[in-house]
């Protein structure tokens, strides 16, 4: 299908986009519309965003069942956290980037460690496995200082003191970069080629797709943006506490995935940005949001079991086609 | 790129939206807005909604007896359910509200995690049960959270207490530790407790712990059985407590079973003949003061029986401790919500506090220099399976 804009035109358009929306938001914020609390409110869904829209390479596009994005973003947050503790030297703005990026790669490493066996696995097996990894690296994390007698990862009592690096703009350019880089790798060879697994395990082996090779770099790139995401919700939070990634965080991850349609990332980005606001609209509510929030998953799931977009994207050539449904008609024609 | 662009735009829409959808909360004139902030809902709601009633109690007896300086005391309760995220977002929100000071958070972890929020704000807080040495002092950089206050005492104080209690008062020579790892308040208790037996010159001759979620904690008890020590120390949550208790007595361990304030409401988690002769700290002793008394009648009358326990009382005193503070900033004349008013709370709250008549302290609050009441230990026991006042310590 040829495409209504050629390639740099939607790029521009994207990228002066994303831009309009970055400075909009700050723009609201330095004129106190946007208070601090709806502030934090869009930080903390940018970093869901990013933890849904990395969950979905593996689920939606490789089509195994991981529940180990708690374990994966606790790598990426304590990593980065305590590098940003020790290094004092820069200014924290600058070495933020820097640690946002081994954070991502430690839990990338950790990905590659346990996808590379776990991965040879069919099934309901790799959900246990990766399952019983986000605990492994839960219960680490509690007892590392106690068991080795260091002072590392502060176990209970809270890494506390991180650097508060994470801001609405930077929080948004990661949103930005992560989809950039996970829709350009679905477009390319090696995304079609995760794509066929999903569809067909047997039918994409025998066209000569290795399965273990892209099984696990699909992992790995869920790992390491998983990362990202954990490294700014430490930023984000300045005080680190196992607890706060269990099997429940996972969990809410996947719920997002799955309510945004698995294998959209459209829908990823839009199902965590709701699932993020809407428990603090439903705030009002008292008591009852508890209900009102569950009957609102199950409402969404009854009348789009696909999720809030199925499988589909949001484009540019859909947003033209609504403005000019006559000429997309003729195009599909021919 | 086409995904790029939808994420980027969608985001966009639903931003707005929230955005358009929340605004407003305009200040109204002649109130002051306390924030009381809490696990509302979840696994800890107990503690949550006890220090919320708790709390409410005595500022509706404020606005019934015309207020602070004739000005209505305005709550604004928010439920972060126990996450460390909504525990941040939610105290954005009060503040963003118009809060003047705040009750809460309740747990240690997530106290902290709001502590880190409100120090360069300077907004006061009392928390009524977060006990951590690290919510009003910082050993890393050093810095005393000067805006922040309890009307707990802090885990050290309480673990040492019972040590001394156990020796002075029960004759105890040895001592034995089971505590839940991997949690600020049992580690603290657990250590500062075995601390202060060394102290003594009593022997610790078992130290065990168990993991959280855990159900079956025969394996550490046989450990301690064989150590037979004269107490045990549990310094955990009543829940596990409570299955620890019941499994000690079927194991056949006759010593007397110590545990901290996470205790209030235990009777309910082992049978009476486990629980016969064992003691607790706590903040607060049901029915040992008149004025308490009262306090338990009405809040049995307002609320529910279920909350009533020593973080009520402890949140009806840091109500106590905040309307104080906002008492001297009245007078100070400064404006409500301005920071010479938070300034005039805090300050408020330092000097006034002595003068407050707490339930659970009716000698006043006085505060060292890391913002640590200094005030008793109630010792607790348990006769036929109701939480006695035995004695203050």
């Amino acid at each position: 299908m040829k495409k209504k804009f050629n390639l740099p035109v939607r790029q521009l358009a994207t990228v002066g986009a994303f831009a309009l929306f970055l400075l909009l938001g700050n723009f609201l914020m330095a004129k106190k519309i946007i208070g601090l609390y709806y502030t934090k409110v869009l930080m903390v869904a940018a970093i869901n965003m990013i933890l849904a829209v990395s969950l979905n390479i593996a689920t939606g596009f490789l089509g195994q069942l991981p529940l180990g994005s708690a374990g994966f973003m606790a790598v990426g947050a304590y990593t980065s956290a305590i590098i940003m503790r020790k290094v004092t030297f820069v200014s924290p703005a600058l070495a933020f980037p820097v640690c946002i990026i081994i954070g991502g790669l430690a839990a990338a490493l950790c990905g590659f460690i346990i996808g590379l066996p776990a991965l040879r696995l069919k099934g309901d097996y790799i959900a246990i496995i990766t399952l019983g990894f986000a605990e492994i690296i839960r219960i680490v994390i509690l007892n590392i200082d106690s068991a080795l007698g260091i002072t590392l990862t502060y176990g209970a009592s809270n890494l506390k003191n991180i650097p508060k690096t994470t801001t609405f703009t930077n929080a948004f350019i990661w949103v930005f970069i992560v989809c950039y880089l996970v829709s350009a790798l679905m477009k390319s060879r090696h995304g079609r080629a995760i794509l066929s697994i999903r569809d067909n395990e047997i039918a994409a082996e025998s066209c000569g797709i290795n399965l273990t090779y892209y099984k696990t770099m699909a992992f790995i790139v869920y790992a390491f943006f998983t990362g990202i995401g954990g490294a700014l919700y430490a930023g984000y939070l300045g005080i680190l506490n196992p607890s706060g990634f269990s099997f429940a965080k996972s969990i809410d991850i996947l719920v997002m995935v799955v309510l945004g349609g698995m294998g959209s990332m459209t829908g990823s980005v839009i199902s965590a940005a709701v699932l993020t606001i809407v428990p603090e609209i439903l705030h009002a509510f008292s008591d009852y949001r508890m209900i009102v929030y569950s009957l609102l998953l199950i409402v969404v799931m009854i009348f789009r079991p696909a999720g809030l977009m199925g499988n589909k994207e949001f484009s540019m050539d859909m947003l033209t086609g609504l403005f000019k449904k006559k000429a997309k008609g003729e195009r599909s024609k021919k | 790129m086409k995904k790029l662009l939808a994420a980027v735009l969608a985001a966009m829409m639903l931003f707005s939206f929230a955005a358009c959808g929340g605004g407003g909360g305009g200040k109204e004139e002649g109130t002051i807005k306390v924030g009381i902030l809490g696990p509302h809902t979840g696994d800890l709601a107990v503690y949550g909604l006890a220090v919320r009633y708790g709390a409410e109690m005595y500022f509706n007896k404020v606005n019934e007896a015309g207020g602070v300086n004739g000005k209505k005391v305005e709550v604004v309760v928010y439920d972060d359910q126990g996450d460390s995220t909504m525990a941040v977002t939610g105290f954005t929100s009060l503040v963003d509200s118009g809060i003047v000071a705040l009750v809460g958070e309740v747990t240690t972890g997530n106290c902290r995690a709001v502590v880190d929020e409100a120090f360069p704000i300077n907004m006061p807080m009392v928390t009524a049960s977060a006990t951590a040495t690290s919510i009003t002092y910082d050993e890393d950089t050093k810095t005393v959270f000067t805006n922040v206050f309890r009307t707990c005492f802090i885990d050290a104080y309480q673990g040492s207490k019972m040590a001394d209690f156990a020796f002075n008062e029960l004759g105890a020579k040895t001592a034995a530790v089971l505590y839940l790892s991997g949690d600020d308040y049992t580690q603290g208790l657990a250590q500062a407790f075995v601390d202060k037996c060394v102290e003594n010159g009593m022997s610790v001759v078992a130290q065990e712990a168990f993991s959280s979620g855990d159900v079956d904690f025969n394996a550490q008890l046989t450990k301690i059985m064989k150590a037979a020590p004269d107490v045990v120390f549990l310094p955990n949550y009543y829940e596990d407590d409570g299955m620890i208790v019941t499994q000690a007595r079927k194991l056949g361990l006759t010593c007397t079973l110590l545990g901290g304030d996470g205790w209030a409401g235990i009777e309910k988690y082992a049978s009476a003949a486990d629980l016969e002769g064992c003691f607790y700290s706590s903040a607060y002793a049901a029915g040992s003061t008149p004025e308490l008394k009262a306090f338990e009648e009405e809040f049995k009358a307002t609320y529910s029986e279920d909350y009533l326990n020593s973080f009520a009382a402890t949140a009806y005193d840091a109500a106590m401790v905040v309307v104080a503070g906002l008492e001297a900033a009245e007078k100070s004349g400064a404006e409500v919500g301005s920071d010479d008013y938070k300034k005039a709370v805090i300050d408020g709250i330092r000097t006034g506090s002595a003068g407050v008549k707490g339930l659970t302290s009716p000698s006043g609050y006085s505060f060292d220099e890391f913002n640590n009441p200094e005030k008793d230990v109630v010792i607790i026991t348990l006769k036929d399976g109701v939480p006695t006042y035995h004695m203050n310590y």
